[in-house]
């Protein structure tokens, strides 16, 4: 019998009140993929980082090649010949790629030579890469790419990988398969960390289950259902999402050939970007984070008041020049992706953050009604189910799922006439995920214009009326959801649609060749 | 080794224990240097934390050293809630001081009758006026050309002393004064109303209590006041929110500064009625320490002072009693601030003892 | 000639202090810590080199004396800001409080006490060469250490694997923590370094350049430095530039008081302030520009997490 890579005994890790790995178990074999599947919040990154060094568990035994050790840091880990490409890179963005790659490897070799082991680390997986280039102006498929060719040229014997295709567009993700199969023939074991169902079942040859921090279960994937894992991972079915037939109404929001710079080095241009949002309808926007929507949000809420006057109008209304506020007044709400920080004060109580976007408890000079505030906020916290110290609570002492609920609560609670939403269910859980998506919905059917931008296919094709798809800048033409493929909306996430505005049908933009 | 671990939420408790901790530390040195320099720790301590409380007249006069200290750490308090770095207060004092007394000499020397009554409210509004322009050039500095207001603040402090320095040794220089950098002494009509017959106390004092009343509704009760504190912590937040940075530069760079200019007023209308080099005893930095010292709460910033003009007062007495140095005061200061800031770790984290490592 | 060639030696010498402890600042800020203690330290720092020189006679331990004052009030700041996550405004502020505090009541007996002068020797031949031997050869030896310590840090910053990974922490703390490296306790090695120069820069003030103890002396040449590093966008020869300029600044307002120039020497003391506030507004005007150069992580807290 092989002696496996990777042993992990009784591994066990506690936070202040939470159990995050509850005495786990897992056994990684040589040349093996394996996947930890689980959903937000089940202990995943925790148990990673013990494997990395970057966390020491409370109790439990690690073996390596059938070897008890002690991983007390990365170091320690890089030199057992563990890799580990990260779900938040860890990269610098003003170092060149060469210097990025360089800082991420022990010993001391000079420069030149880790220039020449990109290139033929590149060359040897198909992965091309210019070691010159700065980090901040390479795309953010091409970022992976960095944070993988570094843990390649360590020579793993292990590589972990953390939720590494969200950033990618679905032939992206093939590429990357390729890859990943290519690496495990040579001998390296690969653990796959994903919340994402398809992946696991397409490229994994185990899989261990994890749920409130506890092996729920092991299994071979391609064996297993969607339903199967779901039930392993959740405890239960995905819930179903009722998605009636939209009735469209009049145009609410219209963006007309908005182009724009980038506000920061870190940003994209916007170019002739137009798109038409009708009442009772649900429009999503698709795409790879970093192509251009933070940017068009932006223009659109408001915080970026730089766009032509005609360019983006409410009801008729030219609204390109006005501010947040005023255009709120108008109707237009906005949910944004960050939460903490920028959707909520981390250090106001709830009932202070209502003021963000509601004005329904000011009095004249702006005197705050404490009474009307704190009843509106305890409305929301109610109808919401949002789990928290009361309107007093301070934002950042709720979990991430549901500060969103009270955020999203807030903005639905307004009756906005358009309401645009980034990435609604991200980092929440399934539970609180499919609440809210259907209050959004419950909106769409009580008339309000949504338009959702999202990473997540799966979230768009289950809500949306009619996707867009947004890569380098540009928007595609929209298509109905229930004519939409997997397949058509990735190869648009390319940049490759059909009318194009300035590239013909078919025309590669250089990334995905 | 003790681990620092995040609390989800700040401890409340912590938040007010932070201060009396910070305090007993600052003691606790105190009493070590004491005995370092062969004094008595004890007699040395009681000089400066109880002999400023004995009697009505040592009260008086505490309340009369926190009333400056009060008003400025009112304005930095929110500065500082909103992010704006404002350290310039001396200056913001010292433009005061020279709007006041400039005020006060030209009643004395035109020699205008009124009643202290009526002069009371201009010297508030000149002072007020003075510290806010000086203020005002920060805030337009930060905001036309992002210049960093941290250290513009304080490049303003070296100039409004240098400027106050050219009038009493120049244009405004008593010609009777054989030649003293100070101004004439003010007519009575500009002096502050006093509180108690005999003693220096003057109303003023009811004007930065009545101020922090004030400030205390505006933080908190309207909505001003809550976007002036959203930029700080979120900007992002107040981006999208649509509060103005802008707006939150200019507020509480203004706010501030008319206070600090107040405080300089009453300064030089109040127990000094003249002016000179010496206005200010540091009262533009130890309001810094006040305002943390009082957790950037208004009502706070009143036990803030009245700890600080403790040591201020502590210091004077320390000289006169027991031939310490008066720049003791200074020391404690420091030693208070930091002392506080390390407490303050507390607040938000927990403190741990872990295993190994 | 004469007369220019020793404006430009005093330009050096007013402009070294400033070059080294923006130098050490800017070590710092590389780092992501920003230490607002600067004047502080080079108080404390001033006054311990100038006791020191006073009870030894010694000018290199004088020296020594400030650098250590300077590194360990440095290490209190860096343990307070990097492991007790405080406020980095706040501390540094303190630390300046503190600092003015200290330095005046430690230096009390040394008011008017008067160091023995020692002969500067200079540059050897240099020294005699036509103008340029007056106005760049005949410097104390801190005003070459100055412009060694300028290059050197250069090299360091953008010629070695340390250097890299010194600004890579000051751009991305959590990246470099992901990577294994300590963080903290490079950052602190950073801020020791950046108080160490701010004490040899004042101890310079003390010992050297004046050579007196007065309280309040630096006379906010610790601000002027932290302005610097701005100035320069951190960046080690433009701080040298910019340090020399201000230097040259002072003297010119002191030449040109003592030619009897018909204005109140009080608005010319004010030239090197307003000059910082000059130099601030001209640089900052273009917000893009700072963000482009300034280490992402300055001034933030970081807390290597869970």
């Amino acid at each position: 019998m092989t002696v496996p890579r990777l042993q992990l005994e009784q591994i066990t890790k506690r936070f202040a009140s939470v159990v995050a790995n509850d005495a786990v178990a897992l056994t990684v074999l040589p040349g093996e993929i394996h996947s930890i599947l689980g959903e937000n919040g089940a202990g995943k990154s925790t148990l990673v980082k013990i494997i990395y060094g970057a966390l020491r568990p409370d109790a439990g035994r690690i073996l390596w090649n059938g070897q008890p050790v002690q991983i007390r840091s990365p170091q320690e880990a890089r030199a057992l010949g563990i890799a580990m490409v990260f779900q938040h890179f860890s990269l610098f963005e003003t170092l060149t790629v060469a210097e990025n790659v360089w800082l991420g490897m022990s010993g001391k070799i000079p420069l030149r030579q880790v220039v020449a082991g990109i290139r033929s680390k590149a060359a040897e997986y198909g992965l091309e890469l210019e070691p010159e280039r700065e980090v901040h102006t390479l795309s953010v498929g091409e970022r992976q790419r960095v944070e993988i060719v570094r843990a390649l040229l360590a020579d793993p014997r292990l590589l972990i990988l953390d939720e590494p295709t969200s950033v990618l567009t679905p032939q992206a993700v093939e590429k990357l398969f390729v890859t990943l199969r290519q690496l495990a023939a040579t001998g390296c074991s690969i653990l796959y960390i994903s919340h994402k169902l398809d992946e696991i079942r397409a490229l994994c040859h185990q899989c261990t289950v994890l749920r409130g921090g506890r092996v729920t279960g092991t299994c071979d994937p391609t064996l297993e259902s969607n339903a199967s894992l779901s039930r392993l991972m959740i405890g239960a079915e995905p819930p179903r999402l009722v998605h009636r037939q939209a009735t469209p109404g009049q145009v609410a929001l219209r963006v007309r050939d908005l182009t724009l710079e980038k506000l920061d080095r870190f940003g994209t241009d916007l170019h002739g970007v137009s798109l038409e949002l009708r009442e009772g309808e649900v429009v999503g926007v698709a795409g790879v984070s970093g192509n251009g929507q933070q940017q068009l949000l932006a223009a659109i809420s408001g915080e970026d008041p730089r766009a032509e006057e005609g360019a983006v109008e409410l009801f008729g209304q030219p609204i390109g020049r006005l501010g947040v506020a005023a255009r709120r007044k108008l109707g237009l709400h906005f949910i944004p992706e960050e939460r903490l920080g920028r959707g909520a004060v981390p250090t106001l109580s709830l009932a202070h953050n209502m003021l963000l976007t509601r004005d329904e408890s000011l009095r004249a000079l702006g005197w705050i009604d404490r009474r009307a505030l704190k009843y509106q906020t305890a409305k929301i916290i109610e109808r919401f189910k949002v789990k928290s110290g009361g309107p007093a609570a301070v934002a950042r002492s709720l979990s991430g799922g549901n500060l969103q609920k009270y955020i999203v609560g807030r903005e639905i609670d307004a009756v906005p006439r358009v309401l645009v939403v980034a990435q609604p269910t991200w980092g929440v859980d399934v539970g609180a995920a499919a609440q809210i998506r259907a209050e959004l919905l419950a909106l769409r059917d009580a008339g309000t214009a949504l338009l959702v931008v999202s990473e997540e296919l799966e979230e768009l094709f289950e809500m949306t009326d009619r996707l867009h798809v947004m890569a380098r800048g540009r928007l595609s033409p929209s298509i109905g959801t229930s004519a939409a493929t997997v397949e058509l909306i990735g190869e648009w996430m390319s940049g490759l649609w059909p009318t194009g505005p300035e590239d013909g049908p078919g025309v590669s933009i250089g990334e995905f060749p | 080794m003790i681990r620092l671990e995040p609390r989800a939420t700040p401890s409340m408790a912590m938040s007010i224990l932070s201060p009396v901790i910070a305090l007993a530390i600052t003691a606790a040195a105190g009493a070590a240097l004491f005995t370092a320099l062969g004094k008595d720790p004890g007699q040395a301590l009681s000089v400066f934390f109880l002999e400023p409380f004995n009697g009505v007249r040592a009260i008086s006069e505490l309340a009369l050293k926190s009333t400056p200290l009060v008003l400025i750490a009112l304005g930095l308090a929110l500065c500082y809630r909103s992010n704006v770095w404002n350290i310039g207060a001396e200056g913001q004092f010292l433009m005061g001081a020279i709007g006041g007394g400039g005020l006060a000499l030209w009643v004395t020397t035109a020699e205008i009758g009124m009643s202290r009554w009526l002069f009371f409210p201009l010297v508030i509004l000149a002072g007020a006026m003075a510290g806010a322009a000086w203020a005002g050039v920060v805030a337009l500095l930060r905001d036309r050309f992002n210049a960093n207001e941290i250290l513009v603040s304080l490049m303003l402090v070296y100039v409004a002393n240098l400027f106050l320095s050219w009038l009493v040794f120049g244009p405004w220089k008593d010609p009777q004064g054989y030649n003293f950098p100070q101004t004439v002494s003010f007519a009575a009509n500009t002096e502050l109303p006093r509180v108690i017959r005999g003693m220096r106390l003057h109303w003023g004092t009811a004007v930065a209590l009545v101020a922090a009343v004030v400030m205390w509704l505006f933080m908190f009760r309207t909505f001003t006041g809550i976007q002036l504190q959203v930029g700080g912590p979120a900007p992002a937040a107040a981006r999208y929110a649509g509060f103005s940075s802008r707006a939150a530069i200019w507020t509480t760079l203004l706010v501030s500064g008319g206070l600090s200019g107040v405080a300089g007023a009453f300064e030089v209308a109040g127990p000094m009625g003249q002016l000179t080099p010496h206005v200010s005893a540091g009262y533009g930095f130890t309001a810094i320490i006040v305002a943390f010292v009082g957790r950037l709460h208004p009502l706070g910033c009143i036990l803030g002072s009245v700890v600080l003009s403790m040591f201020l007062i502590g210091g004077e007495l320390a000289q006169s009693r027991i031939g310490l140095p008066s720049a003791l005061a200074g020391v404690f200061q420091g030693v208070l601030l930091l002392s506080l800031l390390a407490c303050d770790t507390l607040i938000h984290y927990r403190p741990r003892w872990s295993r190994g490592s | 000639m004469n007369e220019f060639a020793l404006l430009v030696a005093a330009t050096l010498a007013a402009g070294t202090p400033l070059a080294i402890a923006g130098i050490g600042l800017l070590v710092n800020e590389r780092a992501g810590v920003l230490n607002l203690g600067a004047e502080g330290m080079m108080l404390v720092a001033a006054v311990a080199g100038f006791a020191t020189g006073y009870a030894t006679g010694s000018e290199v331990a004088a020296l020594a004396a400030g650098a250590l004052a300077g590194a360990v009030i440095a290490a209190i700041y860096g343990w307070l800001v990097i492991w007790l996550n405080t406020n980095q405004y706040a501390t540094g502020l303190a630390v300046s409080l503190f600092g003015s505090g200290f330095s005046a009541f430690v230096g009390l007996g040394l008011v008017g006490k008067k160091l023995e002068e020692t002969e500067v020797a200079g540059v050897p031949l240099l020294r005699d060469l036509p103008v340029l031997g007056v106005a760049l050869f005949r410097q104390h030896p801190v005003v070459y250490l100055a412009m060694a310590l300028t290059g050197g840090v250069a090299f360091f910053l953008h010629r070695t694997r340390s250097g890299l990974v010194l600004r890579a922490i000051g751009e991305s703390p959590v990246s470099a923590h992901a990577l294994g490296y300590p963080v903290r306790r490079i950052r602190l090695a950073a801020v020791v370094v950046g108080g160490t120069l701010c004490g040899v820069a004042g101890a310079y003030l003390s010992v050297v350049y004046t050579p007196l103890w007065v309280e309040g002396m630096v006379a906010g040449r610790g601000w002027i430095a932290l302005a610097l590093t701005t100035f320069a966008t951190w960046r080690p020869t433009r701080l040298l530039l910019g340090a020399y300029l201000f230097g040259g600044v002072t003297m010119l307002q002191l030449d040109l008081q003592a030619s009897g120039v018909q204005v109140a020497p009080q608005f010319m003391s004010m030239l090197p302030y307003l000059a910082t506030v000059v130099v601030l507004v001209l640089i900052s005007r273009n917000p893009l520009w700072i963000r482009l150069n300034m280490p992402a992580s300055l001034g933030k807290t970081f807390f290597p997490g869970s």
